[in-house]
């Protein structure tokens, strides 16, 4: 239907290996960069500042996160606190008086050091007790920014971020904002889109296969683990720095705990592993999910005049939180990006659905 | 100032205690690496359950305590085999961050619904210990702790000799070697459903112990970092393991919360637990008896 092959054809090799054969991929994908776009214009501040710009947020550290995870196959539990370190050393520099573009550079490096420190343990150990390792360090930075005031400003204190200059533009609007995140997240899906064809993309995904074997064909496993930290805690950092300007305007502890961690996790795994229109799935699912099933249960329950305790309405969301994770890795263990795929192929041969491809 | 070797003894002996304790909750994560590979970080949860559970048999069908915790227990017991059967089962062969996943889903799957049931606020439970401390040679032991401890002390000894009985033994068969065990005409599905219900059983014990020191409230599923730092420690697949490390935790724990808590300004004890797991990790990733993996290409 919409990504139709029929009338598709190429007749040299130009066409035959141009980035989008099926037109329908071309234009869904101007489509949605001009949606990215005019985005302000279209939608209402509320929806701007609630949904998209949350989403733009998550969707870039996803995808940063699934560099590691999804390509390199490296876990990292504690993805939350190479965040942190990112939006503390971002805050930290500007109220130093350190232009805020350098302060997000700066945000990253300082980012990818810690990432390349919770990597040693890759070093060492892989799968099980990599996600361990990389969990516990989680509370350990998690300590670090509660105990020590250099960084964290004293016991559960909230640092204000200061007014951002980006390119000699003051960005104070929702709008200005929007952009910033926008902009990232642009940066990170033309990065990660074009990583993919690359020798370093390449050699990530044979590290994820098997790393002995990578080895032996060549692949120095761990330089390429350790840039794989370094590159993704590097991504992850500014995410977390933009995160903090743009979205939280202040920055505390509690904003980057296990759960976060976690969150960021269910993205990547929920949108799927080593995709990146999976990424972003994965991110508006489980942001937006848990609020609109809190709104469907209340509307539900009122409907049907069930009296349900404050209490019970406030847990509900994990509960569908917890059930959608299970649920999702029973019956789709490739996620949201393989329901895609399904829906993609399905349709490019429609209605010749016994035309198999 | 002298070096205070009263205080530093009653730190010792309260921390061994509570490490006994934790150990508990290494145990549950043990048993079930041990038959089946997986690491379960719903344990916490499961605790947590556990301990409402025996809560709702006591206060809200007004059973008695001593046969409210059998009753949990058995509850439990169909709780693990369920998880067993309807989620980890369908997961054989998937890649292990899958599982992983599955595990911390079912965390915060069993966290929300017994929060939905039961509401967050501190219930007090008790099993008969009285909240007492008995003096010896000027050190104050709590008997919580003590009757903590001793349960741990109990479970573990069971389980060491459970794991010498015949199924114990085709437990281990298929932690060795599940497709070998399953060519032997072992039921691998069983010998992991129960695995998983003894883990959850354990988790109830472990729920109903600490219940009793810190209410029953959501604090309980936090005690899972400390089950991971034990079960890595002593070895992920060692019953013994899990003693020996969880007293070592605690007492550096109960060490650390006396003489460096007034130095870093508190919660130091939460940094001695995830310093013990990356060092594990770093240092010797199989732990203090853990059973070395050799990997093939």
């Amino acid at each position: 239907m919409f990504y139709r092959q029929a009338g598709v054809h190429h007749s040299n090799y130009k066409t035959d290996s141009a980035l989008f054969p099926i037109p329908f991929d071309k234009w869904s994908i101007y489509t949605m960069l001009a949606l990215g776009i005019f985005a302000p214009a279209i939608f209402g501040s509320f929806a701007l500042t609630s949904y998209l710009l949350p989403w733009m947020i998550w969707a870039g550290a996803a995808l940063s996160l699934n560099l590691l995870i999804g390509w390199a196959g490296q876990f990292h539990f504690g993805y939350a606190a190479v965040m942190s370190i990112g939006g503390y050393t971002a805050i930290h520099a500007t109220l130093a008086g350190i232009p805020f573009e350098i302060a997000l550079i700066l945000a990253g490096l300082m980012s990818m050091v810690v990432g390349v420190i919770f990597g040693a343990a890759a070093m060492r150990v892989k799968g099980l007790y990599l996600a361990l390792a990389t969990l516990a360090m989680q509370f350990v930075v998690d300590w670090v920014l509660t105990h020590v005031p250099a960084i964290g400003g004293g016991a559960s204190a909230t640092l204000q971020a200061p007014d951002m200059t980006l390119l000699g533009f003051k960005i104070t609007s929702e709008v200005g904002y929007y952009y910033v995140a926008f902009g990232w997240l642009l940066l990170v899906t033309l990065f990660l889109l074009n990583m993919r064809r690359t020798g370093f993309g390449r050699a990530l995904v044979a590290v994820r296969e098997k790393d002995y074997a990578a080895s032996i064909l060549g692949v120095n496993s761990f330089y390429f683990k350790s840039v794989a930290f370094a590159v993704s805690s590097f991504m992850g950092g500014v995410s977390g720095a933009i995160l903090v300007f743009c979205f939280y305007h202040a920055v505390t502890p509690e904003q980057f705990t296990v759960n976060v961690s976690i969150q960021l996790l269910a993205m990547v795994i929920v949108g799927g592993l080593g995709s990146i229109i999976g990424s972003y799935f994965g991110a508006a699912f489980i942001l937006l999910l848990p609020g609109a099933l809190n709104t469907l249960v209340a509307y539900v329950s009122e409907l049907l005049g069930l009296q349900i305790g404050i209490e019970t309405l406030a847990h509900l969301p994990n509960l569908f939180y917890g059930i959608l994770i299970i649920g999702f890795l029973l019956y789709e263990p490739l996620g949201l990006a393989k329901v895609y795929d399904n829906i993609r192929k399905y349709l490019m041969v429609w209605p010749f659905g016994y035309s198999k491809r | 100032m002298g070096f205070d070797w009263i205080f530093a003894g009653e730190l010792a002996i309260n921390g061994a205690l509570s490490g006994l304790m934790y150990s508990l909750i290494g145990l549950g994560i043990v048993l079930i690496y041990k038959s089946s590979a997986v690491p379960n970080l719903a344990q916490g949860a499961l605790a947590m359950l556990g301990a409402y559970i025996v809560l709702a048999f006591f206060d809200g069908a007004g059973i008695p305590m001593w046969a409210a915790i059998p009753l949990g227990m058995v509850v439990m017991f169909g709780v693990g085999t369920g998880i067993e059967r309807f989620t980890l089962r369908r997961m054989a062969g998937q890649p292990i961050v899958m599982i992983l996943m599955l595990t911390l889903g079912l965390d915060i799957f069993f966290h929300a619904v017994t929060l939905t049931l039961w509401g967050g606020t501190n219930r007090s439970l008790s099993y008969g210990i009285p909240d007492d401390a008995v003096e010896v040679a000027g050190m104050l032991i709590d008997f919580t702790y003590l009757a903590g401890g001793i349960i741990a002390l109990i479970l573990v000894a069971f389980f060491t000799y459970f794991f010498k009985t015949r199924k114990g033994i085709v437990l281990r068969a298929i932690s060795d070697d599940p497709v070998a065990s399953w060519s032997v005409g072992i039921s691998v599905e069983n010998g992991v459903g129960l695995s998983w219900a003894m883990s959850a059983v354990v988790a109830a014990v472990t729920g109903v112990v600490f219940g009793a020191i810190q209410g029953v409230d959501y604090t309980l599923a936090l005690l899972l970092l400390k089950g991971i730092a034990v079960a890595v420690l002593g070895g992920l697949d060692s019953v013994l393991g899990a003693v020996v490390a969880g007293v070592l935790l605690g007492v550096l724990e109960g060490m650390a919360s006396g003489f460096l808590d007034p130095l870093v300004g508190g919660g130091s004890k939460d940094l001695v637990v995830a310093g013990a797991i990356i060092l594990t990790i770093i240092v010797r990733p199989h732990g203090l008896f853990g059973r070395e993996d050799i990997e093939r290409v």
